[in-house]
């Protein structure tokens, strides 16, 4: 059984298919990514994995538990995070508070001794914050552990989601565009986050990206989309020289040419 | 000796101004949205609280009404957000205003149609007369009132920063979205804060009317307290009850010291005075960025 499983998916909105039967398998350990033109339905995909669509035929399992049973805030708690493409962050809160929401899955203690601030309340506390600067640690965030998040850069920010999103000790990282508006050195950095993501903390990761250079180095599978329609599938350099990618990306001149996506 | 006198009436009245508006902040930071009706949850919360403690109406123990009151005031929050928000969500800002103004002649109907028009006065063991020192007279119930006020103060900031729920009333009130995707029910919690913004004006009620007289009408000091709640700055918790307290003060001081009739506009005066001059409220949390 894989940990991720998407059997024969389809959303529509109004007339327009945004996902045409979509079946595809996301394996423990792996790093998987989704590739295709603007529009393809990538993000739609992690939109359906979180719930915050509902496909009209299809089924989604994450090992094994149909995802589509649950409401959008019982996601996380199956041990799903997420990134979003254009950063959702509390922006009036601190880079650590909002590492310590993503912790918000693994409270425990009861209404009562939280107001009394008992001692197994602290503990608890303690334990969260502990998790946190692992996570500052691990992303090297400690010069802005107190700065509010409305006052940083961009890049910054991205690598804030990233953690709030590893504070909650996921098994499955979805990660929406991660290398998208990030400088030559920030992508670099990604790149070695992903791996040890895999490598240390055995986390698969499903990540949409258009950046093919990234995807080739960190991916151990791709898939390809166009038109809400799976186009291909396998190693990165399989996708990138499948015929019907090049085509998609570069019109059909290209692949008489036996041109590459770059 | 006089300066206090009218410090300790102005900030009892305060504190009534100051949880109302903390009502109106925290419907407002929890769904955008204001809720003019809050006044009106106010003055119900004091006659629910009266129909059950009042010795011609049920006569039930005041501190055995107490928690009683509580689960009414906030059951009726948070089915208000259930069955009639609901309902115009997505809608404009504007369908939701006029829906809470519809809110409050509801109430005003309502609480007069049960209890009757004509000012009556809760069996309240915070009405406890004056005392005097010297030439100072201080009603005892004003001093009651304030110390009510800093302990629901206490506990609402024990609320939010340390309990599952209240951290998660934050969370949804920055970014609903993201709060989804940490596990946090958006729409239940939305519920929840409607039901502690029925409680919280439960609390205001019986405040109220431990100080004075009470009838329908008593909830149009809602208007003095979004006053207050923009002073603060809208938005901001600590804000709401500091506006609270400036307007409280300004009124008794105004009254003494000017002329007749001015202390009616005083409020409105500063209103419209910090919004000139700091337009996000005198402690908002929100500051345009320096440039």
């Amino acid at each position: 059984m894989s940990l991720l499983e998407i059997d024969s998916v389809t959303l529509k909105f109004g007339g327009v298919t945004a996902v045409n039967n979509l079946s595809m398998r996301v394996e423990e350990g792996q790093v998987f990514a989704l590739v295709g033109p603007n529009g393809a339905g990538k993000s739609t995909v992690f939109n359906l994995i979180s719930r915050f669509y509902t496909p009209v035929n299809g089924s989604i399992t994450f090992d094994g538990k149909d995802v589509l049973k649950m409401a959008p805030h019982e996601v996380p708690n199956l041990g799903i995070a997420r990134t979003f493409q254009n950063i959702e962050l509390f922006h009036q809160a601190t880079v650590l508070q909002n590492l310590l929401v993503g912790r918000h899955r693994h409270r425990q203690t009861n209404m009562i001794a939280q107001m009394l601030h008992l001692p197994s309340v602290r503990a608890e506390e303690r334990a969260h914050r502990h998790a946190v600067e692992e996570v500052i640690d691990f992303l090297d965030l400690q010069p802005y552990r107190n700065s509010r998040i409305a006052g940083l850069p961009y890049g910054v920010r991205k690598v804030v989601e990233l953690g709030r999103a590893l504070a909650s000790k996921p098994r499955l990282l979805l990660l929406d565009e991660p290398a998208s508006g990030l400088s030559v050195e920030e992508t670099q950095n990604m790149r070695w986050w992903i791996d040890d993501i895999r490598r240390q903390m055995g986390i698969t990761v499903l990540m949409v990206e258009h950046d093919m250079g990234l995807v080739s180095k960190v991916c151990d599978r791709v898939l390809a989309l166009a038109d809400g329609a799976k186009l291909a599938e396998g190693t990165p350099a399989e996708v990138q020289s499948h015929p019907k990618v090049i085509e998609a990306y570069l019109g059909t001149n290209a692949v008489s040419k036996g041109g590459k996506v770059a | 000796m006089e300066v206090l006198q009218l410090l300790i009436s102005g900030l009892a009245n305060g504190c009534v101004y100051g949880l109302i508006a903390l009502g109106f902040v925290l419907i407002y930071k929890a769904t955008e949205a204001v809720n003019f009706a809050q006044g009106d949850f106010m003055m119900l919360g004091a006659f629910v609280t009266l129909g059950l403690v009042n010795p011609e109406y049920a006569g039930i123990p005041f501190w055995l009404a107490l928690p009683l009151v509580f689960i009414i005031m906030g059951l009726l929050g948070y089915l208000l957000d259930i069955v009639v928000l609901r309902a115009v969500f997505g809608q404009s800002q504007v369908a939701v205003i006029i829906v809470t103004i519809a809110l409050g002649f509801v109430i005003r109907f309502a609480v007069g149609e049960i209890w009757g028009h004509e000012p009556q006065s809760l069996r309240s063991p915070l009405a406890l007369g004056d005392v005097r020192i010297g030439d100072l007279v201080l009603g005892l119930a004003d001093i009651a009132v304030i110390i009510v006020t800093l302990i629901m103060t206490l506990l609402l900031w024990q609320f939010f920063q340390h309990t599952k729920m209240g951290l998660a009333m934050q969370a949804a009130s920055q970014n609903q979205m993201a709060a989804y995707y940490m596990g946090i029910p958006v729409k239940r919690i939305q519920g929840m804060v409607w039901a502690l913004a029925g409680i919280v004006a439960a609390v205001a009620g019986i405040l109220y009317a431990s100080k004075g007289a009470l009838d329908p009408t008593a909830g149009f000091i809602g208007i003095k307290a979004f006053a207050a709640a923009v002073i603060g700055g809208f938005g901001s918790l600590p804000g709401a009850l500091l506006g609270g307290l400036i307007v409280g003060v300004i009124e008794p001081f105004a009254a003494r010291y000017l002329p007749p009739g001015w202390s009616q506009i005083a409020p409105y005066a500063l209103l419209i005075a910090v919004l000139l001059f700091r337009p996000h409220g005198l402690f908002a949390q929100v500051r345009a960025k320096k440039v």
